[in-house]
């Protein structure tokens, strides 16, 4: 890593800024075949009541960085750099029996696959209030009451019977529900779902997107959403970052990245991906390549080689260079800004009809 | 990896165009027997995986199938290529009835109607080389190319945009798109008329779902191989077929050419369906907003499947009527040419947003209550 360079532009990494705020975050795996920089110098910020997106391919880190927030990797093989600080506290140093009153207490999670996240040997009921009991102290029979609440909250008709089920004896929309009953029953202030509707047909996915975001109108916690569809995240985030191979390479608001896009990975996700109003008389544009393998990514722009545009920066600044994202509205890439906006609309936004 | 394809001339068979039908089932069945009980296991009732449909492919054709997760669709497609054996109606290929032919008989068949499958991981045998695998159909049924299958073979790993270099390397030196791709080249080494692809892009990365689409839609209209093209996303349905299915718990609900049915659907679940997509809208201007309608719960077990209209559990425009009769899949007015629907109560044929959504999800409508006040 001898091309990497702090960056410059953006506001040093002085203090906590959001609700939750990530620092020059990495996380290295040390595996057989060596190590792997799952994340790289990642930093983001997310503020109460609103919704973060991430969005990246299989292996681009977004599921690594945030099972790092709620310290879930094993500590023997995993080495993490930099700093995460939720609502004033820093988590990569907290000791476990900290963290364990965070965990779905003021911090929850919603795993993609219900049936594997949830226990098969207890009711659902159970499960539900089991985090409910050891965060509030509250008796076995009010948090069973408040299990039964939950599960009527998340759409469950006859909660107060379904309670006594075992997961596999709940649908896999019904299950999705249990887990965000679940993760909801202390009233998180950050919520974190992890492809929540991956597994989910569309009609239902609907209906736990439209359910996600009308309960958090009503409990206000912060969501980081991650996924790897577009559409779902324009129907859910607010804010929106794209990661690539470890790191973040594009970040603004939802409306920003989504039709101004910066970054030529993030046209070229749009532009590989059929939308149900796309012009069928033009073959999609896929993005040549495959992405690289973390063991060893490319040098300086991890996206350079399969970037069409690299020729337009000059010199090899994309080989030798890391190019760096600034706070806000930004995205990681050497070409300019006049030639992001100018590629865009001339040559990207045409070809998405 | 080559992104420009190199295709031979299309072949003569194909000129003819897409017009006579391939491939016809008509009221074609499946049922899995459910066992249980102790000691003695019985079978106490069927999963209705399939419950009498009827679809043409014709030549030439790129065909879709649509529907959500357990509504029928990949058993279809194994029926279709006889990988299971139908409990009723007929498949006729070319006109040849092969609904219940022995091995002898599909022998010649099976070599046309080649299969795609979802997992590119599980379809190849890692113990095979790539040359071997895709060698491997022309083996058995005794194909000699000119030149030698291995020249084919190069030949074909070409089309699908590997190297022919790749020839002696094992699956699990390449990513899932290659891997896919060699699926492909599979499927092709025999010169099928007829691809039923399960799911081909689904287990793929999104950037790389895009390079084997085209891939399938250079393979179609270039060699003129008619497609059954499985699959759960709307999108890429949209992109790839000329015809469209959808199914529900086992029955074609509607189909009809990619416009009718993505802009003129008239099956509440089509609506509800196309509704449910989440889409990136690149622009405000674009007039009219889309219907908004969310269903209740999930989909009825196929076990026991609703009587008369097997949607009427999630439907809002549910009566009587949908309980006692079967809604025939017949062309409705209003309905163009073609595009067949299975409704008694049909919705206008449009996608365009309604007064009120049609919200049915209890937990919703009680969450979105407090705003409309």
């Amino acid at each position: 890593m001898t091309t990497l360079t702090k960056t410059e532009d953006t506001p040093p990494p002085t203090g906590p800024e959001g609700f939750l705020s990530v620092r020059d975050l990495s996380v290295r795996f040390a595996t057989e075949d060596g190590v792997v920089k799952a994340v790289d110098g990642l930093s983001f910020d997310v503020e109460r009541g609103r919704t973060l997106g991430i969005v990246g391919e299989s292996g681009s880190g977004k599921s690594v960085t945030n099972l790092t927030i709620l310290g879930l990797h094993n500590p023997h093989s995993t080495t993490i750099d930099g700093e995460i600080v939720f609502d004033g506290k820093e988590l990569i140093t907290a000791t476990e029996r900290e963290l364990e009153q965070l965990r779905g207490n003021r911090i929850a999670m919603i795993f993609q696959d219900p049936l594997t996240a949830m226990s098969p040997y207890y009711t659902v009921g159970r499960q539900i209030a089991e985090p409910f009991r050891k965060h509030t102290g509250a008796s076995k029979q009010e948090a069973w009451n408040r299990a039964v609440e939950m599960l009527g909250k998340v759409g469950i008709p006859n909660p107060a019977q379904r309670a006594k089920d075992y997961p596999h004896q709940f649908s896999g929309g019904m299950r999705q529900r249990a887990m965000i009953a679940m993760a909801l029953v202390c009233d998180p202030d950050l919520l974190i779902a992890d492809e929540p509707t991956t597994a989910l047909d569309v009609t239902v996915q609907a209906q736990i997107l439209d359910l996600l975001k009308d309960l958090q109108q009503e409990f206000g916690s912060a969501i980081v959403f991650i996924t790897h569809d577009l559409g779902v995240i324009a129907d859910v985030a607010d804010d929106i970052m794209v990661m690539y191979a470890g790191s973040a390479v594009e970040r603004g608001s939802t409306d920003q990245v989504l039709r101004a896009p910066r970054h030529p990975y993030t046209w070229g996700l749009l532009n590989s991906m059929p939308r149900l109003d796309s012009d069928l008389s033009a073959a999609l544009a896929p993005i040549p390549g495959t992405p690289p393998s973390l063991l060893n990514p490319p040098s300086g722009c991890r996206f350079h080689p399969r970037c069409t545009f690299q020729d337009r920066v000059g010199g090899n600044r994309c080989v030798t260079e890391r190019p760096l994202l600034g706070a806000d509205r930004s995205s990681a890439c050497h070409l300019t800004t006049e030639q992001k906006r100018s590629i865009f609309i001339e040559e990207i936004r045409p070809r998405l009809g | 990896m080559k992104e420009d394809l190199v295709l031979p001339a299309p072949r003569e068979s194909a000129a003819g165009g897409p017009g006579e039908p391939l491939l016809v089932a008509e009221g074609l069945t499946k049922h899995f027997p459910v066992k249980g009980g102790f000691p003695i296991r019985r079978t106490v009732g069927h999963v209705q995986a399939v419950d009498g449909i009827d679809l043409t492919v014709h030549s030439g054709e790129s065909f879709g199938l649509v529907g959500e997760s357990g509504c029928g669709k990949s058993t279809t497609g194994r029926l279709i290529t006889r990988l299971l054996e139908p409990t009723g109606g007929k498949i006729l290929y070319k006109g040849q009835d092969i609904t219940h032919a022995k091995r002898k008989g599909l022998a010649p068949i099976r070599s046309e109607i080649q299969m795609i499958f979802q997992d590119p991981y599980s379809s190849l045998n890692p113990r095979q080389t790539v040359g071997k695998i895709i060698s491997g159909p022309m083996e058995i049924n005794g194909i000699d190319p000119a030149g030698g299958r291995e020249k084919r073979v190069r030949e074909l790993l070409e089309i699908v945009g590997l190297n022919p270099e790749h020839y002696n390397r094992f699956p699990h030196e390449f990513s899932g798109g290659q891997r896919q791709r060699i699926g492909v080249a599979r499927a092709l080494a025999l010169e099928p008329k007829l691809i039923v692809a399960d799911e081909p892009v689904s287990a793929l990365d999104v950037s790389i779902q895009a390079q084997v689409v085209n891939l399938l839609q250079k393979v179609q209209k270039e060699l003129g191989i008619a497609f059954l093209f499985i699959a759960h996303d709307l999108a890429v349905v949209r992109h790839f077929s000329q015809r469209v299915a959808v199914m529900y718990l086992g029955k074609v609900i509607e189909v009809g050419d990619r416009d009718s049915i993505y802009t003129r659907p008239r099956h509440p679940y089509t609506h509800a369906l196309l509704s449910a997509v989440p889409e990136v809208t690149l622009t405000d201007e674009e007039g009219g907003t889309r219907e908004r309608i969310r269903l209740a719960g999930d989909v009825p077990s196929p076990i026991n499947p609703p009587s008369g209209c097997r949607f009427r559990t999630r439907c809002w425009k549910a009566q009587d009527k949908c309980a006692s009769e079967v809604p025939p899949l017949v062309r409705i007015d209003g309905n163009r040419d073609g595009h067949l629907t299975a409704c008694h109560f049909p919705e206008e044929p449009t996608i365009e947003a309604r007064g009120q959504d049609v919200v049915l999800d209890p937990a919703l409508a009680a969450l979105e209550k407090p705003d409309k006040d």
